[in-house]
């Protein structure tokens, strides 16, 4: 099995944060199975140092690490380097996860979590990580969003949003299968005066829903991530 | 009983003696026959034999007198130094007792026990101070002069001829050991006259006098006679202990009548050494009057019976309008087989003439039991004092009245007169003189007795407007009249002032139930004390306050009437300390506004009583009361606390019932998986044994179990955020539409086997909520209707906005909720009969995620069938409005 095709490089390289050695181990296997390239760290660190020495393609980060917060990782990369770094956390700890998505990181898992999940997560953030990645049209489901013209059809049909609405949708296509928090939809969409108002951002995505979603009362195309922002889902 | 065998008992009572000497320092007294004798000198060459075997010892006070060997033996020890106090422009150096209390040293030196302290220090005496360091656990050097030992005092008075104003009380010494510091006399005179004794030299001429080689032998023999008694007691208590004698070997019980006199006190000593020697118990009873006494009497019967109950005493009081009545009643009542009277003195031929007449009737009405008449002489210089049975007390108006009634009953009688003749207005004068006996007191029926008889004399009876009587017939008669109205006034009076002393003990009976009641109804320390200042507001309408310790120190409970200024607080805290009376009517801290009464119980000490009565003298009886009042408060806060600590066992009980059904319910829930997930796994390792299909249905299994022990591990954390107060909600805008679709989502497979119905509005709901918490509380419910639902039952998730709250309604058509289990339903741990699945902590954690958010959750059975659960989250704001051009 090989990750997805035409890939910049041919064996994409993951370096695996995490000071549990039974989660390393694991990752490996599953990994490594999956046709990744894997080296790891235990600590936030030695991490830090393997990101800039042998440059991987992706960062699986554990955010309980034992000598850094797992948001200083994420800063002192991003100082530097814009590979794409995806959280691994545990339950109840929303308010990390949004620091460290607002503070550069990329997407988040949480454990404990499914194989296929994760592998979902990894192909969405190496997408998005190739500069020639930049597609003019995204397919979701039944909706096909044309960026390069700004139409929206659902079924072949086109559908009419308003520039409030294209706005969001725009942001999230481009970021299709990535979370985006909150506070990125609100700056993205309105401009950063707008972070905190997040009751426009819930009349708009169920406005969204209601003109996309095959089924609006159980959405698929926009998904909410709770206390954490929304995500376009791409049938992954 | 004899049989040599040591008592147990006596062996008990020495263990608590010694014990209690244990705790309490020792007092030894250098004891001397006058000044010069070398006591200081002694008690100094002792502390530095202490010192040198290595005793921390401090000399709190050492009067050397400027002597100079003296001087240079005191210069050697570590010194407290003495406090001063302003006393009408002069400056006073005073023994400072907290000083030493502070320092605590394991020996302190105290000189001149007999010293009057300084106004403002904390005890008028010395002697005092002293017995609280010994209170304390410091051991104490002191000296005395045999002439101020209070039961010696009037002996040497008489000797010497010098008055003794300073004395200090028999009991002080009496678990002190004392050493005699003699000197002959003629030495001690040769001392004198080389200047090496300190004499003040206003007083040259009065210790010529004083120091006479007769007046030195008398005084050196009453020293050697108090060391000697001394050690006779000591050995008394060790035969006792040895010969196994039981502490009350006699049937003797002596009964001593105690009085509000100085001459009362000797009488008590005398009893005591009695009862020592007979080995047999002893009583000490005053008989109080209905008449008030003087405020110094009051003190002085305090003082005594204080005493009395130190020694040893049973101490019993009892009201009676007659002295020798009230006194055998008392004796019969407890089987005395003794009463010790004291011998009247010669000092006023009125109180001599009364005391003897009691002194006869007592004879006479004793019967069977035995009556020592004890010279009773009076010690130390007393203050005069009031007559124990003060014969006038009524007010001036009672004998206006009197004159008034009487002559307006003259004047009645001219009229009678003149129908009837000069004999019945006799018995008009004595009819007024009866109906006045209801109302007025003794003394003023007296007077009306006599102007009656005096009035008809003069008036009526011939020869007219003469004291002459002229028929032999009238002067019968008029003798008879005069005799009847004194009769007929003491008769009644004597009735009335029982019925009062009657009345007066009812009213202390009546309220002591009264307290006792409604104490006993009380079952908390608020409770206790309300009560408590309730009832003495009632009885003596005084300021009350309590003080109870709180955080290491006394402060005053809120329920008081009395405000407690920082000078009361801090008597209120050394009679709680010290477990003893304090403040006014007492010896201890005597300058305080109001009394301190401990409440103390056998085990403890909870708190302080303060008193202000308004009166300037407290009876006896009141006094009585009030400690009565403070026993039985001590009593109920000791059961309120027994009950407290039951309680308390109760809920560790409780709490560990719990833990046991915790940790029952929780390995079963975490094992079960557990066992699961192993067992799959090792089945999977022998791969080669099973088809395709079975590790397939083996994988499934071990996902399943996994997910199940996330599940419980997450309700476990739940219930930990829950229970640690960590659950803060952090509101905002959601749609409560969104937050209904994304728990069903992703409950996904958990409903996979229930059709749902959602009822969402098809408008975003804009609600202000926590959204985790209540994804997780909507969650635990619906996931609860799935598991106790059969499979295909259909579940209703409906959202509304009603009444100013979010409705988040979950509904079943299953078997409903039983009357058993719908009052517990959200309890933690608890599972419905028959339900072998879930934890029983997914709708406490629904319940408490709810509450955090301000919100409720309550569960019904719908008409129809099947449970209903509703969670209600009240919506205060307004959801902002859209501006519809962003």
């Amino acid at each position: 099995m090989s990750p997805d095709a035409g890939l910049a490089t041919p064996i994409p390289t993951v370096l695996v944060i995490d000071d549990e050695p039974q989660i390393r181990r694991l990752l490996r296997v599953t990994l490594e199975a999956n046709g990744y390239k894997v080296l790891d760290a235990a600590t936030g660190r030695e991490g830090i140092a393997e990101t800039a020495q042998r440059q991987p393609d992706v960062v699986l980060l554990d955010l309980g690490l034992p000598d850094l917060e797992g948001i200083d990782v994420v800063r002192r990369i991003r100082e530097w380097s814009r590979v794409p770094v995806i959280i691994l956390s545990v339950r109840n700890s929303e308010d990390d996860k949004v620091s460290a998505l607002d503070a550069g990181a990329d997407d988040y898992v949480t454990k404990p979590f499914h194989s296929g999940e994760l592998l979902a997560r990894l192909r969405a953030a190496l997408r998005h990580s190739r500069p020639d990645a930049a597609e003019a049209v995204v397919r979701a489901g039944e909706v096909e969003i044309d960026l390069a013209r700004r139409v929206v059809h659902k079924c072949g049909q086109e559908v009419k949003l308003t520039p409030i609405e294209y706005g969001l949708l725009r942001l999230l296509s481009t970021h299709a299968g990535k979370v985006l928090t909150h506070r990125q939809l609100l700056a993205g969409v309105w401009g950063e005066q707008a972070i905190g108002q997040t009751h426009y951002l819930r009349v708009h995505i169920a406005h969204l829903r209601e003109k996309l979603e095959a089924d609006p009362g159980r959405p698929e195309l926009i998904l909410t991530e709770p206390a954490i922002g929304y995500r376009l889902g791409t049938g992954d | 009983m004899t049989d040599g065998r040591p008592n147990p008992d006596a062996l008990l009572d020495s263990l608590r003696r010694e014990e209690a000497a244990r705790r309490r320092g020792r007092l030894k007294v250098f004891l001397g026959m006058c000044p010069g004798v070398g006591k200081t000198y002694a008690m100094l060459e002792a502390a530095h034999r202490e010192l040198n075997s290595g005793r921390d010892l401090v000399a709190g006070y050492v009067e050397t007198h400027g002597r100079r060997e003296t001087d240079a033996l005191a210069a050697g020890l570590p010194k407290i130094q003495p406090r001063r106090f302003e006393h009408r422009g002069l400056t006073l150096t005073e023994f400072d007792l907290d000083a030493t209390l502070a320092r605590h040293p394991s020996l302190a030196l105290v000189d001149e026990l007999a010293h009057t302290n300084a106004p403002g220090a904390r005890h008028p005496k010395r002697w005092q101070d002293v017995q609280e360091l010994l209170d304390a656990g410091i051991d104490v050097l002191t000296t005395l002069n045999v002439q101020h030992v209070e039961s010696l005092a009037g002996t040497v008075a008489q000797v010497t001829g010098a008055e003794i104003r300073e004395t200090v009380p028999d009991g002080v010494l009496d678990d002190a050991v004392l050493e005699l510091v003699d000197l002959p006399p003629s030495e001690l005179i040769r001392r004198l006259h080389e200047g090496r004794v300190y004499v003040p030299e206003r007083a040259e001429a009065a210790a010529q006098n004083f120091f006479r080689v007769g007046n030195l032998t008398a005084l050196r023999e009453l020293a050697l006679r108090l060391v000697a008694e001394h050690v006779g007691v000591d050995t008394q208590q060790f035969r006792r202990i040895q010969t196994g004698a039981g502490p009350w070997k006699t049937a003797h019980r002596l009964l001593v009548a105690v009085g509000p006199g100085p001459f009362s006190e000797p009488l008590i000593r005398w009893t005591r050494r009695m009862a020592d020697g007979l080995q047999c118990r002893w009583i000490a009873v005053h008989v109080g009057h209905p008449h008030p006494l003087s405020e110094a009497a009051q003190t002085q019967l305090t003082r005594n019976l204080t005493t009395a109950r130190e020694l040893g005493a049973e101490v019993v009081t009892t009201t009676d309008e007659d002295l020798v009545h009230g006194l055998i009643r008392v004796a019969r009542d407890q089987n005395a087989t003794e009463i010790i009277f004291g011998k009247p003195d010669a000092a006023g031929w009125i109180r001599g003439w009364r005391a003897g007449l009691a002194l006869r009737r007592l004879v006479r009405e004793s019967g069977d039991i035995d009556l020592h008449v004890v010279r009773s002489e009076k010690v130390g210089s007393a203050p005069s004092f009031q007559a124990a049975w003060p014969v006038f007390q009524s007010g001036s108006q009672q004998y206006l009245w009197v004159i008034g009634v009487m002559t307006a009953t003259g004047v009645a009688n001219l009229g009678i007169e003149s129908l009837v003749g000069p004999r019945v207005p006799g018995l008009v004068f004595l009819l007024a003189v009866v109906v006045l006996a209801l109302f007025v007191g003794r003394g003023p029926v007296l007077l009306a007795g006599a102007l009656g008889a005096l009035g008809w004399n003069y008036f009526f009876l011939p020869p007219r407007f003469t004291f002459v009587i002229e028929r032999p017939d009238d002067a019968v008669l008029f003798g008879t009249h005069f005799v009847v109205a004194v009769v007929l006034g003491q008769l009644v009076a004597r009735i009335r002032a029982q019925h009062q002393a009657e009345r007066a003990r009812e009213a202390r009976t009546t309220s002591l139930y009264k307290l006792t009641r409604d104490l006993a109804e009380a079952s908390s320390r608020d409770e206790v004390v309300w009560q408590l200042v309730a009832q003495v507001d009632h009885v003596f309408h005084a300021g009350v306050a309590v003080a109870l310790p709180a955080g290491g120190q006394l402060a005053a409970h809120p329920d008081g009437t009395l405000t407690l200024t920082e000078k009361e607080l801090s008597v209120a805290d050394w009679a709680f300390r010290q477990g003893r009376a304090a403040g006014r009517f007492t010896d201890n801290l005597p300058g305080a506004d109001a009394l301190h009464l401990p409440l103390a119980s056998e085990r403890r000490i909870f708190g302080v009583l303060v008193v202000a009565v308004p009166d300037r003298t407290l009876p006896v009886a009141q006094r009585d009361l009030l400690e009565a009042f403070a026993r039985q408060a001590a009593l109920v806060l000791e059961r309120v606390e027994l009950r407290a600590v039951a309680e308390q066992a109760r809920l560790l009980a409780e709490s560990e019932r719990l833990g046991r059904v915790l940790l029952n319910s929780i390995s079963h829930e975490l094992r079960t998986p557990l066992a699961a997930s192993t067992s799959a796994a090792s089945a999977l390792a022998e791969a080669d044994r099973s088809s395709p299909e079975q590790r397939h249905a083996l994988i499934g299994e071990i996902q399943e179990a996994n997910a199940r022990l996330n599940r419980v591990v997450g309700n476990l954390l739940d219930v930990a955020r829950l229970d640690s107060g960590n659950v803060r909600p952090r509101f905002d805008w959601h749609d409560a539409c969104d937050l209904v679709q994304t728990t069903v989502r992703e409950l996904g497979p958990d409903l996979a086997a229930h059709p749902l119905k959602l009822m969402v509005p098809t408008q975003p709901l804009l609600v202000r909520i926590d959204f985790s918490l209540l994804q997780h509380a909507l969650g635990n419910v619906l996931l609860n209707a799935a598991r106790h639902t059969p499979p295909g039952t259909s579940i209703e998730v409906q959202a509304a906005l009603t009444d100013g709250s979010l409705l988040l309604s979950v509904g079943d058509r299953g078997p409903g909720l039983s009357a058993e289990v719908l009052p517990r339903i959200f309890d933690r741990f608890f599972r419905g009969p028959g339900t072998a699945v879930g934890s029983g902590l997914g709708l406490t954690i629904a319940k408490g995620f709810v509450e955090a958010q301000g919100g409720s959750i309550t569960a019904i059975n719908r008409p129809g069938g099947g449970a209903l659960f509703t969670l209600r989250l009240p919506q205060t704001d307004k959801p902002p409005a859209i501006d519809p051009s962003l």
